[in-house]
């Protein structure tokens, strides 16, 4: 098309007043952020304030009615968006983990280059090996998704994305369904991948993990972001009621 | 042989009971050929119905309404009306029909051929409805997770969506593939040389209907044994640890 080429100075996601109801019930209401490359935000909030919403927005897995999503410059909700160039940029990591049971943890993770970029069975698999070591599952391999904990399911579907080589990351509450014990190894991988300059957009509930990672913190409620900062004013200087309600709540 | 052939003779002089079968070398040919047909027969339709089953479900998804409609009247017209008089209205009607618009002397199809045909088409039906139902008990999560790798419509159906749905229907699958091979014997009605038209005929020949209904039972009890041994081999086969258990 005829937009100028994105450059890595210009924000990476870019959200400008996004709206989007689910019947009359209407979830967002007026959204704006920007994501630069490299950068890491948390969005926290109550239940049902729209954040999970939010970031399926990002990747089309639902549509908005009004304002504009850029990725890289694209327009996410255009007609004729090549979703899979998209999707190929925009990993996505569940709550519920959503691996294929019929698939062991190494074809999940080799399924989607192979099946969906037709890309080289061989180096894919490299690939893969290479992923699962680096989420610490060796020997986990040829195990199905029905045999491994929440936690190391969890480090398959990272991986999983990951398989695709995402440019940013989204985490929607990726450690809401895990067992205390085993949200700390999904969080250390989140970390380090973090580390490595992957930009992430994470939803999430775990403040100390927002605030040790997070490059800046948006807390939303009722549809709107209320207050955004970084993590050291946000946490400890917030100045609307209803953020430190939450927070106090929560902390 | 020589052994068999003199169990079978005697077993005739002395008890009486006429298994021609084993000892006539026309009536032995004839009736093998009409289990090979029964056989021939099952797997063809079995394999068509699968496929229109599989196609079936695919086209009930779609967002397109007068699509889903057309599926929706295909099941609706094969499941409420009889497999005989379907049979009848392809071979009689059909064929009747294609034969003067296409300008085909002597028939479009065989006996045989629209045996196939009429039996794909009832047992489909079924299967479209059994595909749908297993289609609809994967997870909504779980096809979004594909959606969100960069799947399209048809890559999610037959990479997650199908597999899934196929261990979820199985059990219904195997009663209606266990039917349709009992429903071969429609063809009997249009003279096709299957199994119990061929024991007809030995039985008009010799005289031993008695015999023969035995032999009929027996057959059709190994071959449905055979395909429900199959398909639990094949149940067993796609067994998943934590999937449907």
């Amino acid at each position: 098309m005829n937009l100028p080429a994105w450059t890595a100075d210009q924000p990476l996601i870019s959200i400008k007043d996004v709206h989007k109801s689910f019947g009359d019930l209407e979830v967002l209401k007026g959204i704006s952020l920007d994501v630069m490359k490299g950068e890491v935000i948390c969005i926290i909030g109550p239940s049902g304030s729209g954040k999970s919403t939010l970031i399926r927005c990002i990747n089309a897995l639902i549509d908005i009615q009004a304002g504009s999503i850029t990725v890289e410059g694209q327009q996410v909700h255009d007609a004729n968006l090549d979703k899979l160039e998209l999707r190929q940029k925009v990993g996505m990591v569940f709550q519920q983990y959503n691996l294929f049971p019929h698939k062991t943890a190494l074809e999940n993770i080799m399924m989607a280059p192979v099946v969906v970029l037709k890309e080289n069975q061989q180096e894919v698999e490299t690939r893969a090996r290479k992923l699962i070591k680096k989420v610490r599952l060796e020997g986990k391999e040829d195990s199905y998704p029905g045999e491994l904990s929440g936690g190391q399911q969890q480090r398959v579907a990272i991986a999983r994305s990951l398989a695709m080589r995402p440019d940013v990351m989204l985490f929607d509450e990726v450690t809401a369904a895990l067992d205390p014990e085993t949200v700390k190894e999904v969080l250390v991988t989140i970390k380090e991948l973090a580390a490595d300059g992957m930009t992430c957009i994470l939803v999430t509930h775990e403040m100390g993990f927002a605030r040790e990672i997070a490059d800046h913190i948006y807390f939303t409620d009722r549809g709107v972001i209320v207050e955004h900062g970084p993590p050291a004013t946000f946490f400890d200087d917030a100045k609307d009621p209803r953020t430190k309600e939450f927070l106090g709540q929560i902390l | 042989m020589d052994v068999i052939w003199e169990f079978f003779r005697w077993l005739y002089d002395t008890q009486g009971i006429n298994l021609t079968i084993f000892y006539d070398d026309l009536d032995r040919a004839r009736f093998l050929k009409g289990i090979w047909t029964t056989i021939h027969l099952s797997i063809v339709a079995i394999v068509i119905s699968l496929m229109i089953g599989v196609a079936g479900a695919w086209l009930q998804m779609s967002k397109m309404i007068w699509l889903r409609n057309i599926v929706q009247g295909y099941i609706q017209f094969f499941r409420n009306t009889p497999p005989l008089i379907q049979l009848y209205f392809f071979y009689f009607a059909v064929d009747a029909t294609l034969s003067s618009v296409l300008g085909i002397k002597g028939g479009v199809l065989d006996g045989y051929g629209w045996a196939v045909v009429s039996l794909s088409f009832f047992a489909g039906a079924f299967n479209v409805e059994i595909f749908r139902a297993g289609v609809e008990a994967v997870p909504q999560s779980t096809v979004e997770a594909a959606e969100a790798l960069g799947y399209n419509r048809l890559q999610v159906y037959r990479y997650v969506t199908l597999p899934l749905a196929f261990r979820v229907c199985l059990p219904a699958l195997n009663n209606n593939l266990i039917n349709l091979l009992k429903t071969t014997t429609v063809a009997y009605a249009i003279a096709v040389p299957e199994t119990i038209y061929v024991a007809n005929q030995i039985w008009s020949d010799e005289y031993n209907v008695l015999e023969m209904m035995n032999v009929v039972w027996v057959i059709y009890i190994s071959l449905v044994g055979f395909l429900v041994w199959l398909m639990h081999k094949w149940e067993k086969s796609l067994k998943v640890p934590g999937f449907g258990q």
